[in-house]
């Protein structure tokens, strides 16, 4: 096969699965096939795919581990869910205007900062914002030190670390262990209505899509070149005249952003978001969707993310206590036999066929 | 190698689809099973699942509920309170469960909730917790503050102790609970300056935290403990601890080094059952005590057929995973226990595995004869029960010293002591 005729398998199987996921999934859950826990099930599945591609996108096109995406992810979240906790109005436990955890915490008004949280545009600028601002804070002193490998990867991970223990303090006032839940509304719209749920999804299975063909993008650019020699030499990169710094911390910022975009998918759709999706097991396990899926590929982390929940959900009800040793061992598995991750399979396919084939043709030694 | 991963993968996705369509019998009422069996939680959400098993098999072995027998559909939380959610509408939505049993954490609880509000289900919470919630979905069989921790003060109270030190995990249910005490104590005449760990104001001057909280997983109790021996040295105070899981070796162990004792100023945990000392060594909280609606070693005939009743079953019970060995009953077990005894005469009572129906039964005040005395159900979704309090000794059990008989389950106590 030509490299042509691979892109054109590639884009068929694309706008295959785009079909299948944007059109296909609505109408059947429209039409009662598929019911509100599942289509909510897999809305949550593409949240945790976006989160994967931002993982991917440092780690297998720039060569940057960063374990500390979820809290990237996380704070996408909270900050919609803070629009969404305004949008309970009185009818939390305490039936009073403002959010139940700030009555129990004493609090009769809503401290200044939640003011604005009421506004959607603003908690939407705010998913972006706070996100945006804090990776490149954290990423232009990384990368200004020249900080690399291993280390950058423990900052991260300290990184979220600290972000949870401070989120888990009641005196933030953001819900503190509990984080926000019970949401009632969304834009006006009920959130338990079969119409909001499929609205959701199809929000988040298009985001995945445009960011989908945003990456696919950037990697064909000149941009996404240098990015993937950073991945390969970076002292060369930077000897041959490229600021690596700059380049790191766009991507270290564009992949923050679709973390957080994820996170705010994630929040009306699952009903809750807390602390314990930043603290440390969050990020690792986005890194393990990606090892799995096949790392430094654009659909490899989708089918992770997407695979290893389904995995996850499912073996959560079947097999209860053996759950864990499933996933474990399918981990093992993958890494030492499927280094290329599942989306590397219909390649190794090929080649063990080619190889097959190719076995009786081998000519006998000659003899002398 | 690569061809067997594949067909283990292709097993993998076929086993899937057979577990999406399971087959239902008619003989058998499904029953939800919510706790966490993976993650953090799970070294107290399974003794949950294990007791709620052996109550099945008891209730089926004797004919079951209604004719039918319960065929139970344990899923696990994984310690993960989205999944809680997700799993809570999985029970509901797909399986169609006629009740469930679950949740530890209030994190899980408020995770669920919304769930079992928009698909009017049932949901049996068993463990202590804070209060300030009453959901039409909800049956607390859990201890409210009420149950716990104000009859924990009575107690000191008569004992002569003045002064009263409050420490606590920093989630709701300290927190929740620590307010309700300071209130209690307050108008008890106990004096402000007596009460410990320190207090948070707003603006206006209004006390809206009180007691001292550490984060989950905090270690160092140096400068706590020296606090509460300066606290203490007036032979009179006492502390009053929400102090959750793992934290509470490390604030023992510094406690019982600063030379503190049961007898100088003792401490009571709302949070450390027989359960939780399989994992936590029991020495060096000898003599202090435990305040829950049931212990182990309540001496009567009920209690010492349900213990035993109990072993047995985990001696022939071939579920998988199961721990079989140094197992203890212990309060939320029984609440657990009591909880499928409950929804099952509410079940009787309305001749109908309805949701609307059985909460109006069990409303109407039912009452079951369990291992820690009797209990009865209240128009508020509570229960009301006994409460003891227990001297911790060596072996991990509870000396009873103290009975407080029917106590009646009141969920909105901020603002009643006055």
């Amino acid at each position: 096969m030509s490299a042509a005729t691979v892109r054109r398998v590639e884009w068929i199987a694309v706008a295959v699965i785009a079909f299948a996921l944007i059109v296909l999934v609505p109408l059947l859950h429209a039409n009662g096939v598929i019911g509100n826990f599942w289509i909510s099930v897999f809305g949550k599945w593409l949240c945790y795919a976006l989160l994967a591609i931002s993982v991917d996108l440092l780690w297998g096109y720039t060569g940057l581990l960063s374990l500390g995406q979820a809290l990237f992810f996380t704070l996408g979240g909270y900050m919609h869910g803070m629009y969404l906790m305004r949008m309970i109005g009185d009818l939390g436990q305490y039936k009073k205007p403002i959010p139940d955890f700030l009555v129990f915490l004493g609090w009769e008004r809503l401290p200044a900062f939640w003011e604005p949280f009421s506004s959607f545009p603003f908690a939407l600028t705010m998913v972006f914002l706070v996100p945006g601002i804090i990776s490149y804070l954290f990423g232009f002193l990384a990368f200004r030190s020249r900080i690399k490998g291993v280390y950058f990867s423990i900052l991260t991970q300290a990184l979220t670390y600290a972000a949870s223990i401070m989120f888990f303090r009641n005196n933030l006032l953001l819900g503190g262990n509990n984080g926000f839940t019970d949401f009632k509304f969304i834009l006006g719209y009920k959130l338990n209505e079969p119409g909001t749920i499929r609205g959701l999804y199809i929000a988040t299975a298009v985001t995945l899509l445009l960011v989908f063909l945003f990456c696919r993008w950037l990697s064909k650019t000149k941009f996404g070149l240098v990015q993937q020699a950073i991945r390969d030499g970076e002292n060369r990169v930077l000897f041959s005249g490229y600021a690596t710094a700059h380049f790191k911390l766009f991507i270290f910022v564009v992949a923050a952003l679709i973390a957080a975009v994820g996170g705010a998918l994630y929040t009306p759709q699952v009903g809750i978001i807390n602390p314990g999706e930043m603290q440390a097991d969050k990020s690792l396990e986005a890194v393990v969707w990606v090892a799995v899926g096949g790392r430094g590929t654009l659909l490899g982390p989708i089918v992770g993310a997407i695979g290893i929940n389904g995995l996850k959900s499912w073996a959560t009800t079947a097999y209860p206590d053996l759950w864990l040793i499933i996933l474990g061992g399918l981990f093992i598995l993958v890494v030492l036999f499927l280094p290329g991750g599942i989306v590397s399979i219909p390649a190794r396919l090929k080649t063990l066929a080619q190889k097959l084939r190719a076995k009786p043709e081998a000519p006998a030694p000659a003899k002398p | 190698m690569n061809n067997k991963l594949v067909s283990l993968l292709s097993a993998g996705a076929l086993a899937l689809g057979a577990s999406l369509g399971t087959a239902r019998a008619a003989e058998t009422v499904k029953v939800g099973v919510l706790h966490s069996l993976s993650g953090t939680m799970a070294i107290s959400e399974t003794s949950l699942r294990d007791i709620l098993l052996f109550t099945f098999d008891e209730i089926n072995a004797k004919g079951g509920v209604l004719g039918k027998k319960i065929e139970p559909v344990v899923v696990d939380g994984a310690s993960n309170w989205p999944l809680f959610a997700e799993k809570a509408k999985q029970l509901l939505e797909q399986d169609k469960v006629a009740v469930t049993f679950g949740c530890w954490t209030s994190v899980s609880r408020k995770s669920v909730l919304p769930v079992f509000e928009k698909n009017n289900g049932l949901l049996f919470y068993p463990v202590q917790y804070e209060g300030e919630e009453e959901s039409q979905n909800v049956a607390y069989t859990a201890e409210a503050v009420n149950q716990q921790a104000t009859p924990a003060v009575d107690y000191y109270l008569a004992e002569g102790k003045k002064k009263f030190y409050l420490l606590g995990s920093d989630y709701v249910y300290p927190q929740t609970t620590n307010l309700v005490l300071l209130e209690y104590l307050l108008s008890k005449g106990v004096k402000l300056e007596n009460i410990g760990g320190g207090f948070r104001k707003d603006g206006s001057g209004k006390i809206i935290s009180a007691g001292k909280y550490t984060p989950f997983g905090h270690t160092d109790y140096q400068q706590i403990v020296a606090e509460i021996k300066q606290f203490a040295a007036s032979g009179d105070a006492c502390v009053i601890s929400t102090l959750n899981g793992d934290t509470n070796v490390p604030f023992f162990k510094e406690y019982a080094a600063s030379g503190l004792t049961a007898e100088t100023c003792p401490v009571v945990s709302f949070s450390i059952s027989e359960d939780e000392f399989r994992g936590l060594p029991a020495k060096q909280l000898v003599g202090q005590l435990g305040c829950w609606t049931y212990f182990q070693s309540i001496d009567t005939p009920a209690n010492k057929k349900f213990v035993a009743d109990f072993q047995a079953w985990l001696k022939k019970s071939n579920v998988p995973g199961l721990v079989k060995e140094g197992r203890v009953t212990c309060s939320p077990m029984v609440l657990s226990y009591v909880g499928v005894y409950l929804w099952k005469a509410a079940v009787e009572k309305a001749g109908s595995f309805d949701v609307d129906k059985v909460r109006a039964a069990y409303k109407s005040g039912i009452s079951f004869d369990g291992p820690g005395g009797k209990v009865t159900t209240q128009k508020n979704m509570h229960v009301t029960k006994n409460v003891y309090i227990g001297e911790t000794k060596a072996d991990g059990q509870f000396k009873i010293v103290k009975s407080f008989n029917n106590v009646y389950g009141e969920p909105w106590l901020k603002g009643k002591f006055k």
